[in-house]
């Protein structure tokens, strides 16, 4: 995933043939959200036109969709997306806890990032990894069994990770 | 070459199993071993993984958990040599009472095959039920799967040959198969489980319910919480076409049967099966009125048939081994088999597949051993978010549809989540609500505007304003969303907010005492 941090002209052209590529299927809306926001990372505000534009919707309609979805985001998150399970089996095993420690430690709140860019914090209704409650998903990976304790490590191994990566 | 297995599913993953299999694996190279590592998918025993076993000539014998703080003692020990001092030995895997005392029909080949070895697949059984329906007529598949007594694994328990008898009745160009894989329950897993262990099962039963309608397209709706189904499916889908068991001239017959694998995008609505067609044709996940049902008027206005994915994938073993095998099981209505989840706080978690008919108190003692706290439990949601929380007095029900239906409870997809004395549980009736108002598709008012009331009515419980007045507000309005809301989502979140009330209320009146 890269991060683009505002929509150049080449931006566009990306967007249009995403939606050359798999306008032609039916349905084809939801396929199309997904490959712009793995390109982008999100889902910039100058693609939606360009998407109503090529499936002859109307932009209304697009953003009805995009919006609707809780997976899709208007704004680039930070480098990276650290999801909290706050579903039923996770808070039998002290997510509640989990959920509070880390949005003090990173200091925000859900649904945003921190001021360095670094990292995300989004909610998530299950990851289906309810035998290790709590989980916690970053990026594919997934991890069980998470209290805050491994969740500090699991955030410091992120940035040492980018130390390493300069 | 002797093989070793270590899975690879989501959850074996979590705890560890690919940084294990990686030290292995070099291990291997570097002492140049005679081993071969298979990733097969997780048996369900989780609180064993990451389990590995080692083939032998006795069958499979299984140690674990081994962690990253293992692997090291479990190579100097040579433990792919059968060694039963190791402190971690668990024996023969399948002796293992946890799964020696189940009944795996859906799950028979999860965990013991490599997930997207057709090889595999076929040697346990795989495509022979796919073989007998290709030379059976359409009607004679359908009463197959109407004898076997299969009802919808996804939680509505409908009756699936019926489902498959309207649209083999209904006539039009294009029938469509869905498969529902939006798996939002939490503490379920059985779907996911099956995705990642043994893809085959689920395509087989899609091409079946193919031919047996008449429709030759498919499509799979994923969740987007499950990347590693998403891969795994992927790759089994891309196999079953290039091994012919998809395309055109299935198993060289002149039938033809395509999937098409999408994702979902963090909606818990679009499970619900006619926010999903919306939601696969492009749209909102917004919930259709019915009728019309979709088996008659579907995804793009034709016949469908939608199914979850243990249905779809319990239908080949249906087909393989007859209607009255599966049927010989279960008790009631309730025929076959239910993979139970066991999650939350539970010391051992995992799939537990039983005939219907056990009880709750068997699933919560003899496979789950009681809390992972190991303080007193307390409550128990059956069936995900929906679902009623069962007191130690309900532990006892049979563990069947219409059983569960009688106490205002459901089995829905067999999502166990236990919870210890610590649980607060007019925070959980808060939460059902407050999961309500987040996931609402919004086009109803009672489920839209209902849960938002009910969470500020809840809050008023417990703070003690007015309590006696706000509860009945809280009834009557739990009420109207049950007769209400167009779907299950607004119709019954009120279920675990009524048990929470019923069953635990002094946990509301606490917080309002001095």
């Amino acid at each position: 995933m890269s991060t683009v941090a505002s929509f150049q002209a080449d931006s566009a052209e990306v967007v249009k043939a995403i939606v050359k590529a798999l306008g032609d299927e039916p349905g084809a809306l939801l396929p199309i959200l997904h490959a712009v926001q793995n390109e982008f990372a999100y889902v910039p505000t100058e693609a939606l036109p360009l998407i109503a534009d090529g499936l002859n919707l109307s932009r209304a309609e697009v953003h009805g969709v995009f919006s609707f979805y809780h997976y899709f985001r208007s704004s680039p998150p930070g480098r990276h997306s650290i999801q909290i399970c706050r579903a039923e089996s996770c808070q039998a095993m002290g997510s509640r806890v989990l959920e509070a420690h880390a949005k003090q430690s990173l200091k925000i709140d859900f649904n945003q990032t921190t001021a360095d860019g670094e990292l995300t914090l989004l909610p998530v209704y299950c990851l289906g990894n309810c035998a290790c409650s709590p989980s916690v998903r970053i990026g594919n990976d997934i991890y069980g069994n998470v209290d805050p304790e491994k969740f500090d490590a699991l955030v410091s191994g992120l940035s040492t990770r980018r130390i390493e990566v300069k | 070459m002797t093989k070793i297995f270590i899975p690879r599913d989501t959850t074996s993953c979590a705890l560890g199993a690919d940084r294990v299999a990686q030290v292995i694996q070099r291990t291997i190279e570097e002492n140049q071993l005679a081993l071969q590592v298979i990733r097969n998918g997780s048996r369900g025993l989780y609180w064993l993984e990451p389990m590995i076993e080692v083939e032998t000539e006795q069958g499979r014998i299984a140690y674990g958990p081994i962690t990253m703080d293992e692997v090291d003692d479990f190579i100097a020990a040579e433990c792919w040599i059968k060694n039963e001092s190791h402190p971690l030995y668990l024996g023969l895997t399948e002796e293992i009472a946890f799964l020696k005392n189940q009944q795996r029909i859906s799950f028979a080949r999860v965990g013991i095959i490599e997930p997207t070895s057709v090889d595999d697949y076929c040697q346990q059984g795989g495509f022979v039920g796919l073989k007998n329906a290709l030379a059976m007529k359409p009607a004679e598949i359908v009463s197959c799967v109407i004898r076997s007594g299969l009802r919808g694994r996804g939680g509505a328990a409908f009756p699936t040959g019926i489902k498959w008898q309207t649209v083999l009745d209904a006539v039009a160009e294009q029938k469509i198969i869905v498969c529902n894989a939006d798996e939002g329950d939490s503490g379920t897993y059985s779907d996911r489980m099956l995705m990642e262990s043994d893809p085959f099962s689920l395509i087989e039963g899609m091409v079946i319910a193919g031919i047996a309608v008449g429709a030759t397209v498919g499509y799979i709706y994923l969740r987007e919480e499950y990347p590693l189904a998403h891969e795994v499916l992927g790759k089994a889908i891309e196999t079953a076409n290039e091994r012919g068991y998809l395309g055109s001239n299935i198993a060289g017959s002149d039938t033809g049967f395509t999937i098409e694998l999408r994702l979902g995008a963090g909606a818990y609505i679009c499970g619900e099966e006619t926010a999903m067609l919306e939601s696969l044709e492009g749209k909102r996940g917004e919930v259709r009125p019915k009728p019309p049902l979709p088996a008659i008027k579907g995804l793009f206005g034709q016949p469908t048939v939608i199914n979850n994915v243990i249905s779809l994938a319990t239908v080949p073993v249906i087909l393989a081994n007859g209607a009255d095998a599966y049927e010989s099981y279960g008790a009631g209505r309730s025929r076959g088999t239910l993979p139970f989840q066991l999650a939350g706080n539970i010391k051992y978690a995992g799939l537990v597949e039983l005939a219907f008919g056990s009880t709750l108190r068997s699933l919560l003692v003899d496979f789950g051993g009681g809390t992972r706290s190991g303080r007193p439990m307390r409550a128990v949601q059956v069936g995900g978010p929906l679902g009623a929380y069962l007191p130690e007095s309900q532990w006892d029900v049979p563990l069947d549809y219409e059983a569960f239906i009688e106490i205002d409870a459901m089995l829905g997809h067999g999502g166990v989540v236990a919870f210890d004395d610590t649980v607060d549980m007019s925070e959980q009736a808060r939460f059902s609500m407050e999961f309500c108002s987040i996931e609402s598709c919004g086009k109803c008012t009672p489920c839209r505007i209902g849960s938002v009331r009910a969470v500020e009515v809840i809050d008023k419980i417990c703070s003690g304003d007015s309590p006696e007045q706000n509860l009945r507000l809280l009834t009557e309005l739990c009420d109207t969303m049950v007769d209400a809301s167009l779907c299950a989502m607004g119709g019954m979140t009120p279920f675990p907010v009524r048990s929470a009330l019923q069953h635990f209320f002094e946990d509301f009146a606490s917080s309002s005492e001095p």
